[in-house]
């Protein structure tokens, strides 16, 4: 059945859009991850207006985030505390980021950055998050089924000024390290128009140290406000978030989120990583690929304000 | 009351037949043309307005119509045209290069007037019933009806940029060349029909007929369609162009509320 999204000007197939969104749901459930890095080029893909598809990938990763965390708020996975402190590094990296792509828009060339920003990070995240929980669970397995030893770290995290606990976490460390990683993801979301998840998962995980159970609802959390604000900016400033087309999504990825955090809380968190590792590298490489391959059209149009 | 007024049309038309031979010669023997006998174009849509709802997935618009005169048709046979346009806009076109082993936009060229739809429909090849002198004055092909191209000083093959819209746009079904679609019957009712893609942009489209003979527009007539978003498309985009705060926070407002209601029904089940 086909509808036509009133804000991308295109007709589109219905079930299209809600299988598409209950893929990246299914995903954001797991890994807590919002999923923009997937369903932003997804949505390229299927014909929709790159502006309207950055624009309304936010509006949709509100709505499966939100699932995701009551999901998560019922097991106490969330460390509300933690969030709010990388919630607020995240406000005042937004700003930043954004000072910075209009910077780099006068520069140009600004999409060739962001292409480039996207394949060195995901490259970089995904292939240490795959080395490092590749050995997690070959220690896990090695050491038949013992407890995995604690990291018994005593880097820069613990030994900064204004130390406070985050219980749920189970850390008490400073809060500078938990408001500098918000602000570098902020900066980053905003340049990339992500909310960033992929990359605060990994830095709750291995900067933070805290445990990949909590790290997804806490994400899932922090993502919340920072997909509103992107919402809230661009259908302001560039009236590009299509309502209906976010429904049909959200509907996919609110139900994907629910089974997502089903699956995801039967894993073993090493095996959650590997898998979310091997996301971001397949995206990365897809996205190196059109880089460097010739592409099938030189030619593209743009509309001029 | 068909019936008769046909017949009276065949009549006409074979004395247009028996007239022509005798016509011509004397006419290049005067060196004099002839004053063609005023042929008025009179023309019907199956739609004067193009409504997008929520299930839009294009549409075809019938245009017919006759050429009415007050004598018989000339001897020189006529053909039709028939220009489909929506409303023009400016629009960039990059050009991809290969830089230190990466593709890259480089160049780029600016069409200041494009239409964003536009669709010709002829009855026989146009390069065989219009002369480029008369294109260029009726903007009638393709590429006349782009116009007003500025590009970057580097830039030294407009041309191609402005093929480029074109191949892109032709693939898009939003640039059509439909040359032998329209069915010119006994040189007076002709008829088209032009599909319209799902992707068909916003506004006052105007439809051209073109009568032309020898080359040379001898008759034109011009219409208007409009393409328009109706009920909750309508609104929807009118909200969010003009209360793009109220819009914005319906958005975010629907997202959180179907997330959470998505949990609370998936809760729900779980507990029964």
């Amino acid at each position: 059945m086909q509808i036509y999204l009133p804000i991308a000007e295109v007709s589109v197939n219905m079930f299209l859009l809600l299988g598409l969104g209950g893929m990246v749901g299914v995903l954001s459930g797991m890994f807590g991850v919002g999923g923009g890095f997937l369903i932003t080029p997804l949505l390229f893909f299927i014909g929709i207006p790159p502006t309207v598809a950055v624009a309304t990938s936010a509006n949709q990763i509100i709505a499966s985030s939100v699932s995701g965390l009551f999901a998560h708020l019922k097991r106490r996975n969330v460390d509300l505390r933690m969030g709010m402190l990388l919630q607020g590094g995240g406000v005042v990296g937004a700003g930043l980021g954004m000072l910075l792509f209009n910077w780099l828009k006068q520069l140009g060339h600004v999409d060739l950055l962001v292409n480039l920003c996207y394949v060195v990070f995901l490259g970089a995240i995904g292939s240490l998050m795959f080395v490092e929980s590749l050995s997690a669970l070959r220690r896990a397995r090695g050491g038949g089924g013992g407890p995995v030893k604690k990291r018994k770290q005593r880097g820069l995290v613990h030994t900064l000024p204004m130390k406070m606990r985050f219980r749920t976490s189970g850390l008490y460390i400073s809060v500078i390290p938990p408001f500098l990683v918000g602000a570098a993801v902020g900066v980053l979301s905003a340049v990339m128009g992500v909310g960033g998840g992929f990359i605060m998962v990994p830095a709750m995980i291995y900067l933070l140290h805290m445990p990949t159970k909590v790290v997804i609802g806490t994400s899932l959390f922090q993502i919340i406000l920072v997909a509103g604000v992107t919402t809230f900016l661009h259908a302001v400033t560039n009236h590009s978030v299509d309502i209906a087309l976010a429904l049909f999504l959200l509907i996919g990825g609110v139900v994907g989120a629910q089974f997502g955090t089903r699956i995801g809380a039967k894993m073993k968190a090493e095996q959650l990583r590997i898998l979310l590792a091997l996301l971001v590298l397949s995206v990365c490489f897809k996205l190196g690929l059109d880089l460097v391959l010739p592409p099938a059209e030189v030619y593209t149009l743009t509309e001029v304000q | 009351m068909r019936l008769p007024r046909l017949s009276a049309l065949r009549a006409l038309l074979a004395a247009a037949l028996l007239a022509a031979p005798v016509a011509l010669p004397a006419q290049q023997a005067e060196e004099v043309p002839a004053l063609p006998a005023p042929e008025e174009l009179v023309l019907g849509l199956s739609q004067n307005r193009v409504a997008i709802t929520a299930n839009f997935d294009g549409s075809e618009i019938l245009i017919f119509g006759a050429v009415k005169r007050d004598t018989a048709p000339l001897a020189e046979p006529a053909d039709v045209i028939i220009t489909v346009a929506g409303p023009n806009e400016p629009i960039a076109v990059q050009r991809k290069e290969r830089r230190a082993g990466i593709w890259v936009n480089a160049d780029q060229v600016t069409i200041r007037q494009a239409p964003s739809f536009y669709a010709v429909a002829t009855s026989a090849p146009l390069d065989d019933i219009l002369s480029a002198t008369e294109d260029l004055r009726h903007r009638i092909s393709i590429p006349r009806a782009i116009r007003s191209i500025t590009s970057g000083d580097e830039v030294t093959d407009e041309d191609a940029f402005v093929e480029a819209l074109v191949r892109i746009r032709q693939r898009a079904g939003l640039y059509q060349m439909r040359e032998e679609t329209v069915g010119f019957d006994r040189q007076t009712l002709f008829r088209t029909s032009v599909p319209l893609p799902s992707s068909l942009p916003t506004g006052v489209y105007s439809v051209d007929v073109y009568l032309v003979r020898d080359g040379s527009v001898a008759s034109t007539h011009e219409t208007a369609i409009r393409v328009g978003k109706v009920g909750l498309e309508q609104w929807l985009y009118a909200l969010s162009r003009e209360q793009g705060v109220l819009y914005a926070l319906l958005a975010i407002f629907i997202a959180i509320f179907a997330g959470w209601g998505a949990s609370e029904i998936f809760r729900l089940l779980r507990n029964q």
